[in-house]
């Protein structure tokens, strides 16, 4: 049994098509993050599982009942939101426990609910105030509460950090991490940073333009993501994409791009199909974190390249070489000095490469 | 040498903004002043002019000081002189306005609150043309609309009634209303709905339990602007009722206008000033609750 199931999901607005045939599964007690770029969809799809929008075609299933067409408060769901909507006029007492009273729950039960996720949220001091006397974190605090007290099937969160200071954000994501680790609730998250869905998610889906590009572990999503998107998506600075082209010698597989001297084996690279792939056009994907100035691995590929650019940022240094006409990034400790318009030494890591096709943008 | 130059002169300059900035606070004390007598004095002369005798009225001047407090115009105006015909005053067509008034300010209110909880938080197919349609209304000239509303309330059978009077207030005062509370609406978070239609809240539930409580600054403000209408309001009164349902601002009218007897500019100053009273008040009281951004908590991170 899914907790939660989406079929064939499609969803436009007007002529405008938001989500195209979206399929997703979530296990019990699972974190999905949905992360793309604004307007993306991934908040459209975030209202449909609600309740909140309607569908065009497809299905939603809660615990394999469909609930395409059932009404937002019987979904055993609950949601937080971005600007929290706490409902102004009410305290936080009675915020919390608005939907219990809607639901016409007995005041025993009420009262047990509101004393237990108070005093577990710390807000039990706060019970009495307006929202407008909260600071922003309490305000969270008081709008995660008022979604615990439901005792929901599925916790859906609609970016409920961007609203805070960049400070308070780092320390709420620890508190929601810790709240899914001790309350094991499964959980649709919703945002567009990428830190945010790798430190939370147990399973991380990708969207661009209504379509699920990648939905996954956070490891399989930075090590092996499944197209350029992705890859492009992820990681900061995000993944150097080497144009290039893959030819077979004796020797095995040698990536090379025109006008460069380097000829890079392609060894061990576990490709989903090995049919076709001399002279095939290619992106070398490789991340700015795995080129080393300094030989670590055996595997290791030594590269002479020009320093062009560098960007001194504290704790480390994003250095811009010139490969052959393509900008490539490294990142390194910032205690290391390169000097700029020579020649450097760089290795890079082949294990972590990446080869995506140049036509469809698709891993290979 | 140089230096005490200097300091000498620095001191002359900041002596001279002093005299500058002194002249200009007296100069602009001496405008405002001068505004605000401008805009008291019709005032004073209707206070002063109401508490005179008609005796006093023909010798003195129009400034002049009332001998003492006379206010037995203040009397006639509101409850007349006791004989029969002919004699107006301003008592039952007082009462027809408030009859008038609270309903009709309190439905265009309500219904306005309505519609602009549905325009702005349960969007529709076309909405925005409805929306149009009613603004279209603020702009209609009500002169225009004269025939067609008599006819309307011909038909219906409450021409010349305060019931009908309430009718077209109401009816009028829509546009306005939908406007201001629309336009009061959109700033609130559509997010508030969504939690609410999640905890299992109802259209109705929404409205009342979340929307209408913080709605206290736009509400007061379509009071006191509904207020002012209805009861200013002289067209419709004079078009659509007559003799005994005609609102206060007609009989008024039809006070000072009589040419039956001398004219008595003490009962008409009186009368005005009574007819001018309760809009005076609603401004006095609902000023004060006229509190802006109750619904900051909601938004502001």
């Amino acid at each position: 049994m899914k907790t939660l199931k989406i079929e064939e999901l499609s969803k436009n607005f007007g002529s405008t098509e938001v989500l195209k045939k979206i399929n997703l599964e979530i296990d019990e007690g699972n974190f999905l993050v949905l992360l793309g770029p604004s307007g993306c969809g991934k908040s459209t799809l975030l209202n449909i599982i609600a309740g909140l929008e309607t569908i065009n075609e497809g299905d939603v299933f809660i615990d394999d009942y469909n609930v395409s067409k059932v009404e937002p408060k019987d979904r055993n769901i609950a949601m937080v939101f971005q600007s929290y909507a706490l409902y102004p006029s009410m305290n936080v007492k009675e915020n919390m426990i608005f939907g219990l009273k809607q639901a016409k729950t007995s005041k025993e039960k009420i009262q047990e609910q509101l004393e237990k996720v108070s005093k577990f949220l710390q807000v039990d001091q706060l019970l009495e105030r307006k929202p407008s006397q909260l600071s922003g974190g309490q305000r969270q605090r008081v709008a995660i509460g008022r979604a615990l007290v439901r005792e929901p099937r599925i916790f859906l969160f609609d970016e409920p950090l961007s609203n805070l200071d960049a400070k308070l954000r780092v320390e709420m994501r620890r508190e929601i991490k810790k709240l899914h680790q001790q309350l094991k609730t499964t959980v649709v998250y919703v945002t567009h940073d990428q830190t945010e869905a790798m430190s939370l998610g147990t399973n991380i889906a990708i969207m661009n333009h209504g379509v699920i590009q990648q939905n996954d572990t956070p490891e399989m999503i930075y090590n092996k993501p499944s197209n350029t998107f992705v890859a492009d998506f992820i990681g900061s600075p995000s993944m150097n994409l080497i144009k290039g082209i893959l030819k077979e010698n004796s020797g095995g597989l040698l990536f090379t791009v025109s006008g460069s001297n380097f000829e890079i084996p392609i060894k061990d690279y576990d490709f989903k199909d090995k049919s076709k792939l001399n002279n095939k056009e290619v992106f070398f994907g490789i991340r700015p974190e795995h080129i080393f100035f300094k030989k670590f691995n055996e595997s290791d590929f030594e590269i002479n390249l020009r320093a062009n650019l560098s960007e001194y940022i504290g704790h480390e240094q994003i250095m811009t070489f010139d490969y052959a006409n393509q900008e490539v990034l490294a990142k390194f400790p910032s205690t290391i000095k390169i000097d700029l318009g020579k020649e450097t030494k760089l290795y890079f890591d082949l294990t972590q490469a990446s080869l995506f096709d140049a036509q469809t943008e698709e891993r290979i | 040498m140089q230096d005490s130059f200097k300091s000498s002169s620095y001191q002359q300059l900041e002596q001279k903004s002093k005299y500058t900035n002194m002249f200009l606070r007296w100069f602009l004390y001496f405008i405002l002043i001068l505004f605000a007598s401008y805009f008291i004095f019709p005032l004073y002369v209707m206070v002063v002019t109401s508490l005179k005798t008609m005796e006093e009225i023909r010798q003195g001047t129009l400034l002049s000081w009332p001998s003492g407090l006379n206010l037995e115009s203040w009397a006639v105006a509101w409850g007349g002189r006791g004989y029969g015909a002919g004699d107006t005053f301003l008592r039952p067509y007082f009462w027809n306005s408030i009859k008038m008034v609270v309903p009709a300010v309190f439905f265009s209110t309500f219904i306005g609150a309505m519609t602009g909880y549905v325009l702005t938080k349960w969007r529709f197919k076309g909405d925005q043309w409805v929306f149009l349609f009613l603004l279209f209304g603020c702009f209609i000239p009500f002169q225009a609309i004269l025939l067609p509303m008599a006819r309307t309330l011909g038909v219906l059978g409450i021409s010349n009634s305060v019931i009908g009077l309430v009718l077209v207030h109401t009816v009028y005062g829509i546009p306005f209303t939908t406007l201001f509370f629309r336009n009061y609406y959109i700033s609130v978070p559509t997010e508030l709905v969504k939690a609410a239609r999640i905890d299992g809240a109802g259209f109705f539930k929404i409205f009342f339990k979340i929307l209408l409580p913080i709605s206290a600054p736009i509400i007061v403000v379509t009071v006191i602007w509904q207020f002012t209408q209805i009861w200013n309001d002289f067209l419709f009164g004079s078009t659509f009722s007559f003799g005994e349902a005609a609102p206060i601002q007609v009989a008024l009218n039809n006070m000072v206008l009589s040419s039956t007897s001398v004219k008595e500019y003490n009962v008409d100053m009186a009368s005005a000033i009574i007819a001018g009273i309760p809009t005076l008040i609603v401004y006095v009281l609902a000023g004060k609750y006229f509190i802006r951004g109750l619904t900051s908590g909601a938004v502001k991170g």
